[in-house]
C-alpha cells in the first residue's frame, strides 16, 4: 500500500504538467540555493550546510569573490567598491566598541 | 574621560573573543592580485604606486640588496595601509601595539646584521670604528658604535609605535575639546580648524612608513654593500 503510493507520487512529481510546478521542486534540499528552500524546509537545510573549515573558508571565498566581481573587478569601477568595504569596517568596529561608546552620549542621565 | 581616551588602544575584543588578528589581516583584502596583463582600476592604482615607490627605493642598492626588494614593498604596504586605515572613526590600529612593531623591527634589522657579518664579516666589523679616531678613544668609541647598533632596532620600533599613538591621543583630545566648546563658539572654528589640519599632518603618517622602510634601507645598504 505504501510503495503503492510512493509510486503514485513520484508518477505525478515526475510526469505531470503543472504550470505552478518549478524546476527546483525536483532538486533535493541538499543542493538548492537559499532562495529557493522552502520555509518549512529552512532548519534542514541549515543543518546540512558544510561546516567544515574547509566549507567555511569556501564560503568565505565566494562571498569574496563574488563582491569583488561586481564591484570592483569591472572596467569603469569607481570608488564605490572600496568606499563600501570601508564604511562596513567603520561599522563594525562601531559595533566593537559600542559599550564604552554609549557612556559619551550627551545625555542628561546615564 | 582619562579611562576612555586610551580604551581604543586595548587589543580588541568582541563578546569575549580576541578580533585583533582579523584585524591586522584585514588590510590585505584590499590589495587584489592582479590577474591579466591589465587589470580593473584599483589593482592598476596598485601596480603603478609599487612600480613608483619599489623603483625610488632599490635604485641605490646592489643586486644582493635588490633581493630584499619583495620583504621591503610588502613591509611598506603593510605599515602604510594600516596607518591609513587606523584613520577611520573608531578603528584600531595594530601599529600603535609596540610588541606588534618589535616584532616586525628585531627580526628584520637581526637579518640585516646576520647578512652583512656573513658575506663581508671585515667589513661589518670595521663599522665599529670610523675612520680617522684618535688612538685612546678606540675603547669608547667601540662601545659608543656598538650601543648604537643595538639601539637601531629599538628605535626603529618605538619611533612607529610612540608617532602613530601620539597622533591618535592627540586627535582625541582635540575632538574631545571641540565636542565641548560647541556651546561657546568663536573658539570652536579654531579648534575644528585645529582638528582638521592636524588630522592632515596625520595623514602624513604615510610618511612615516616611509620613514620606516627607509630607515630599514639604509640599515640594509650599509651594512651589505659598503
Amino acid at each position: 500500500m505504501k510503495t503503492k503510493l510512493a509510486c503514485k507520487n513520484v508518477y505525478l512529481l515526475n510526469f505531470s504538467r503543472n504550470s505552478t510546478d518549478r524546476v527546483t521542486d525536483k532538486v533535493p534540499v541538499k543542493e538548492k540555493k537559499l532562495m529557493d528552500v522552502k520555509l518549512g524546509e529552512l532548519p534542514s537545510w541549515i543543518l546540512m550546510r558544510d561546516f567544515t573549515p574547509k566549507g567555511i573558508a569556501g564560503a568565505f571565498q565566494r562571498g569574496y569573490y563574488r563582491y569583488y566581481n561586481k564591484y570592483v573587478n569591472v572596467k569603469r569601477g569607481g570608488v564605490a567598491g572600496i568606499s563600501m568595504v570601508l564604511a562596513a569596517y567603520v561599522l563594525f568596529n562601531y559595533c566593537r566598541c559600542y559599550k564604552e561608546l554609549k557612556h559619551e552620549r550627551l545625555r542628561k542621565y546615564h | 574621560m582619562n579611562e576612555n581616551l586610551f580604551t581604543s588602544f586595548i587589543t580588541p575584543t568582541m563578546v569575549g573573543i580576541p578580533i585583533v588578528l582579523l584585524i591586522i589581516m584585514f588590510p590585505s583584502i584590499l590589495f587584489p592580485s592582479p590577474s591579466r596583463l591589465i587589470d580593473n582600476r584599483l589593482v592598476s592604482i596598485q601596480q603603478w604606486l609599487v612600480r613608483l615607490t619599489s623603483k625610488q627605493m632599490l635604485s641605490i642598492h646592489s643586486h644582493k640588496g635588490q633581493t630584499w626588494a619583495l620583504m621591503l614593498m610588502s613591509l611598506i604596504l603593510f605599515i602604510g595601509s594600516t596607518n591609513l586605515l587606523g584613520l577611520l572613526p573608531h578603528s584600531f590600529t595594530p601599529t600603535t601595539q609596540l610588541s606588534m612593531n618589535l616584532g616586525m623591527a628585531i627580526p628584520l634589522w637581526a637579518g640585516t646584521v646576520a647578512t652583512g657579518f656573513r658575506y663581508k664579516t671585515k667589513a661589518s666589523l670595521a663599522h665599529f670604528l670610523p675612520q680617522g679616531t684618535p688612538f685612546p678613544l678606540i675603547p669608547m668609541l667601540v662601545i659608543i658604535e656598538t650601543i648604537s647598533l643595538f639601539i637601531q632596532p629599538v628605535a626603529l620600533a618605538v619611533r612607529l609605535t610612540a608617532n602613530i599613538t601620539a597622533g591618535h591621543l592627540l586627535i582625541h583630545l582635540i575632538g574631545g575639546a571641540t565636542l565641548t566648546l560647541t556651546s561657546i563658539s568663536t573658539i570652536t572654528a579654531f579648534i575644528t580648524l585645529t582638528v582638521l589640519v592636524l588630522l592632515t599632518i596625520l595623514e602624513f603618517a604615510v610618511a612615516l612608513i616611509q620613514a620606516y622602510v627607509f630607515t630599514l634601507l639604509v640599515s640594509l645598504y650599509l651594512h651589505d654593500n659598503t
